[in-house]
Parts: C-alpha cells; sequence; structure tokens
C-alpha cells in the first residue's frame, strides 16, 4: 500500500519540481506508402499517418488526467523521408511537397513536431538523399512543424565528409531563409554520428528501418527532481551521491514506463523504448546546469565538468535501465545551452566555451546542441565543428550530434530570443582560424580500426 | 487495480473537510478503502484510496467534481489513478 508520504513526493516533483513526461512519440513506418507517382505518395503518407496517429492527442490528455502527470509534447516519427519519396521525387522542390504533407499530417492529428525529413548517408549520398538535403532550408522555412535530421558518420562507416560540407552550407542556407527571425528554423535540423532508430526526441527523432510498422517511445525528463534530491545530499560522498541520482532516475524513468504502458495499450501500438533524459528547459529549476552546480561546480565549465557530466550521466543510465526493460539510446543528460537557464547564466560569466561543451559532449548524450554562433561563420568552419563532433561519436561508438544556430546579422555579443520552451542563447564566439583547406577534401574519413570487429 | 484511486487533499486546516468529501463520495458510489492524515508545516494533508469500480459517475467527472470542491472549501483536492505512485516507489 502506498504511502501519504510517497504520494506527497511523487505529487512534489510534478508540482515543484517539473518533473514531467517530455513527448509521446509514435513512430510510423511509411515504408508502404512509397509509389513513383509523387501525388500519391503524398496521399499515401497524409492517410497513413492521420490513420495511425488519430487518437494521440485524446490519448496523452486521458494519460495526464488520469495519473495527474503532464504530457508535454506529442510527436510523430516517420521513416526516412529520402527512402520514401526518392522512387517519385525528381527535384528537390518534390521532396518540399512532402515536407508539407507531413506539416499537414501532423497538424490534422495535433501533434507538436514530426521528425524524419531525413537522409541516412554516413557511408554516401544517393541522389534521392542529395537532393533531400538540398530541399531542407526551403522545407523548413516553408513548414511549422517538420524536423529534419541527417546521419553523416558511423562507427562502422566512417564519416561521410562530402556531406559534412555540404550541411555546412545548408545549414547557413537554413539561417539566412529566416534571418528575419533570429534563424530560428536552424533549431529544427540537426547531423548525427550514430544515430539511433528509436529516439523520440526532435529534431533528431526518425522511425528507422529496423523498426515495426508503428511503434510508441517515451521520454521523460526531470533534471528538477535530480538538483532536489541531491540538495540533501551536501557535502557526502561520491557514493551518497551516485545513489542518490540512481534512485531518482529510476522513479522518473518508472513514470515514464507506466505512460509508455498505457499509450501503447490505449493506442493498440507496441511498446519501444523509454528515453530517460535530463533534458532542461528554460524554467528555472529545470537546468542541467544547475545540476552540475549541485554536485560542487561554481559554473559548468569548471575544471571538473566533464568528470561530473560523466558520473551524472552514467547513474542517469544506470538508475533507468533498472527500472524498464527496454531503456532509450539515449538516456543521459543533454546540454544544450539556449534551453537551459543554468547554461545560459554560464556563457554570460564566460565560464564555458565552445571547446569545453564539444569536450562534455563525449561522455553526455548527444552533442552540441543548441549553440548560437555568429551569421558570418563561414560554412567551411561549420562543416569543421560538425566534423569533430562525428569524430567523437566515431571513435567513441556514441551517438553525437550537432545543433548549431549561425544567427544571420548577429554576433558576440548579441542575445538571440527562441521563444517558448527553446528560450534565449548569448551568441558564442567561434574559433576563428581556417579548416578550409581539410573540409574541401573530397571523399570520406575510413572507420576506425575498432570498428573492425566481425 | 484499474479502479483504485488516490485522492489528495493539501490545504489550510479547518472544519468538515473530510466530512464533505466523503459526503460527495458517498452519493456517487465511491467506496473509501483507506484514510491517512497528517500535518506538514502547518499544512493539512490527507489521502483517501478509493475504488471507483462501483461509481456512478466517470473518472473524469469525478476529478472535475472534486476540484471544485475543494475550492470550495479553499483546499486542493486532487485524484490520480493509484498506479503512478505503485510504480515509481515499489520495485
Amino acid at each position: 500500500m502506498v504511502t501519504l508520504k510517497e504520494v506527497i513526493e511523487t505529487n512534489k516533483m510534478v508540482e515543484e519540481q517539473t518533473l514531467d513526461v517530455r513527448t509521446i512519440t509514435i513512430g510510423i513506418s511509411l515504408l508502404e506508402c512509397i509509389d513513383s507517382d509523387l501525388k500519391k505518395v503524398n496521399e499515401n503518407v497524409y492517410n497513413r499517418i492521420t490513420t495511425v496517429a488519430k487518437d494521440l492527442d485524446k490519448v496523452a490528455k486521458e494519460i495526464e488526467r488520469d495519473y495527474g502527470i503532464p504530457i508535454v509534447n506529442r510527436r510523430i516519427s516517420v521513416t526516412p523521408i529520402a527512402l520514401i519519396g526518392g522512387a517519385a521525387c525528381k527535384k528537390p522542390e518534390d521532396f518540399v511537397t512532402l515536407a508539407h504533407t507531413l506539416d499537414k499530417a501532423a497538424e490534422a492529428v495535433g501533434a507538436n513536431l514530426i521528425g524524419g525529413y531525413s537522409a541516412l548517408v554516413s557511408k554516401g549520398m544517393t541522389t534521392a538523399d542529395e537532393m533531400l538535403i538540398r530541399s531542407i532550408p526551403q522545407a523548413l522555412c516553408e513548414t511549422e512543424r517538420v524536423c529534419s535530421s541527417v546521419n553523416l558518420a558511423s562507427t562502422k562507416t566512417g564519416i561521410n565528409m562530402d556531406a559534412v560540407r555540404l550541411m555546412g552550407d545548408i545549414l547557413l542556407q537554413v539561417a539566412d531563409r529566416s534571418k528575419d527571425r533570429d534563424s530560428v528554423d536552424c533549431m529544427k535540423l540537426v547531423v548525427f554520428c550514430n544515430a539511433p532508430d528509436d529516439n523520440p526526441f526532435m529534431a533528431g527523432a526518425f522511425h528507422g528501418v529496423t523498426e515495426a510498422d508503428a511503434i510508441i517511445n517515451v521520454g521523460v525528463s526531470g533534471p528538477g527532481v535530480v538538483k532536489k534530491a541531491l540538495e540533501k545530499v551536501r557535502g557526502e560522498n561520491f557514493e551518497v551521491l551516485c545513489e542518490t541520482i540512481k534512485k531518482t532516475a529510476f522513479k522518473v524513468t518508472r513514470v515514464g514506463q507506466l505512460v509508455a504502458q498505457e499509450a501503447s495499450k490505449r493506442l493498440g501500438i507496441p511498446f519501444g523504448i523509454i528515453d530517460l533524459s535530463l533534458a532542461p528547459t528554460p524554467a528555472i529549476g529545470d537546468s542541467v546546469a544547475d545540476i552540475l552546480c549541485e554536485i560542487g561546480l561554481e559554473y559548468a565549465g569548471a575544471p571538473g565538468t566533464t568528470a561530473a557530466l560523466a558520473m551524472l550521466n552514467d547513474q542517469v543510465k544506470k538508475g533507468g535501465v533498472m527500472a524498464s526493460s527496454y531503456v532509450g539510446g539515449l538516456s543521459g543528460a543533454f546540454i544544450p545551452v539556449s534551453e537551459d537557464q543554468g547554461m545560459i547564466n554560464s556563457v554570460e560569466a564566460g565560464a564555458i566555451t565552445l571547446e569545453k561543451l564539444e569536450a562534455m559532449t563525449c561522455v553526455c548524450s548527444v552533442g552540441l546542441d543548441m549553440i548560437a554562433i555568429p551569421g558570418d561563420t563561414p560554412a567551411t568552419t561549420i562543416s569543421g565543428m560538425i566534423a569533430d563532433e562525428m569524430a567523437l561519436g566515431m571513435v567513441n561508438q556514441k551517438t553525437t550530434a550537432a545543433r548549431l544556430i549561425p544567427v544571420i546579422g548577429k554576433t558576440v555579443g548579441d542575445t538571440v530570443e527562441f521563444g517558448g520552451l527553446f528560450g534565449y542563447a548569448p551568441i558564442m564566439p567561434v574559433n576563428k582560424f581556417s579548416c578550409a583547406d581539410f573540409v574541401n577534401r573530397e571523399g570520406r574519413i575510413p572507420a576506425p580500426i575498432h570498428s573492425f570487429k566481425n | 487495480m484499474e479502479n483504485k484511486v488516490i485522492i489528495t487533499v493539501v490545504g489550510k486546516d479547518t472544519v468538515g473537510i473530510i466530512a464533505r468529501i466523503c459526503t460527495y463520495l458517498a452519493e456517487n458510489g465511491v467506496n473509501v478503502l483507506d484514510i491517512t492524515q497528517t500535518i506538514v508545516q502547518g499544512f493539512f494533508n490527507m489521502m483517501m484510496i478509493v475504488d471507483i469500480e462501483k461509481a456512478t459517475k466517470n473518472f473524469g467527472d469525478i476529478q472535475k467534481d472534486l476540484e471544485s470542491l475543494g475550492n470550495e472549501i479553499g483546499v486542493q483536492v486532487k485524484a490520480q489513478k493509484q498506479a503512478i505512485f505503485d510504480e515509481m516507489h515499489r520495485i
């Protein structure tokens, strides 16, 4: 029998410590929608999404009501569109019609975002992949809910440097198309190394080709809960610290497990994974950087930050795997800058640099995330930053990503407002020295030696 | 298990809180299984475990009614399915 103390603890997590289910994401395979007639593909895609996900919003609301736990987002991920549109699309503009269809379908079922306007090009690009990538600036500019991701590298295949070079240019085009809104569309575009097939988080969610017809993935978050729990063990040794994080992660993941099971049952769609990620929001107390400070750093970015983050990430995973049979690959901590008030404070105090953030991405869930950089950063420099991040993922056999926002017309010292959950970000300085001759070499970086396991 | 609901009441202590909530539950066919209460930091905290199997209203309506009843009394009343607490605190 539950006790009053336990009930109060749970409700406090929700009411005061911003515990929430960040997203219920339905992954939908669109492989059956493929046709050589573009109009037909668009019809198929719209019908498929609006049929499978028709009850998404209704069910999410019911679960929120039944358990008193907020479910912040309803999302959809689909099979990478480069595969779906390949047979029908003859030019980049043809792919854009599919982006519009995704946008409309997401709106029709009440989904906040839809991911999967994607291409997987870690070794090479097909004609369709390249057309899709070239269509990204127009697609993101003309739609509201569509998110795009490109997998550029993997431990097994190496880094596709031709695609890395192309993405530097594409990112600047996306920035330019939305320059009147602080280049905000760049938030909807992320590049990956070792992209997971079942990621429920945006902008990187897509429904991998290894997945079933449809699947429910759930993302839970709760940096505030971890921070609060750690306040009670100030000055204790590492064993106590780790134990506290693990126990808290366990409790938070259990909520996700319950929500995922219920959503799966009520929607009649099998359960995929729970992803427990400490994903911050600009709300006070909902910050990963604040956890690092609670662990003992003056600011995130101080010496010791990488070690503290490595420990945090590992304990979150350890607590999470006990709580659910199917834990997603990204579980850990996200360290976006703009979405985390504590991280913004670090940047403003001069405590954290891009280089330190890069080091931190070696030991946390993802990568350079939501980082605003000067709009006059050359495309080759952006490609160089992406290549560095891809190399970290490739060599360390982990997922890494880059979601950079070159803000056209702004530079170091300026601040950009993204609004709502996305917060604001001070523009961070980028190393001024050129890597153009490196990036402009053609071809790919081979897979590392430890990928030869067969 | 599906029908077990936890009702929590938090707020300033006053006469008749339990009486009014129990009256509402009785009128709507909700069976009270257990009641615990305590004062935490000067606040009245109560938890009831109830069974809504034979309730004459659906769960959503009961939640709304209890919430407005709470507003009348000046306390916060929440009703949640028990599973969320079991999942979080029991292995």
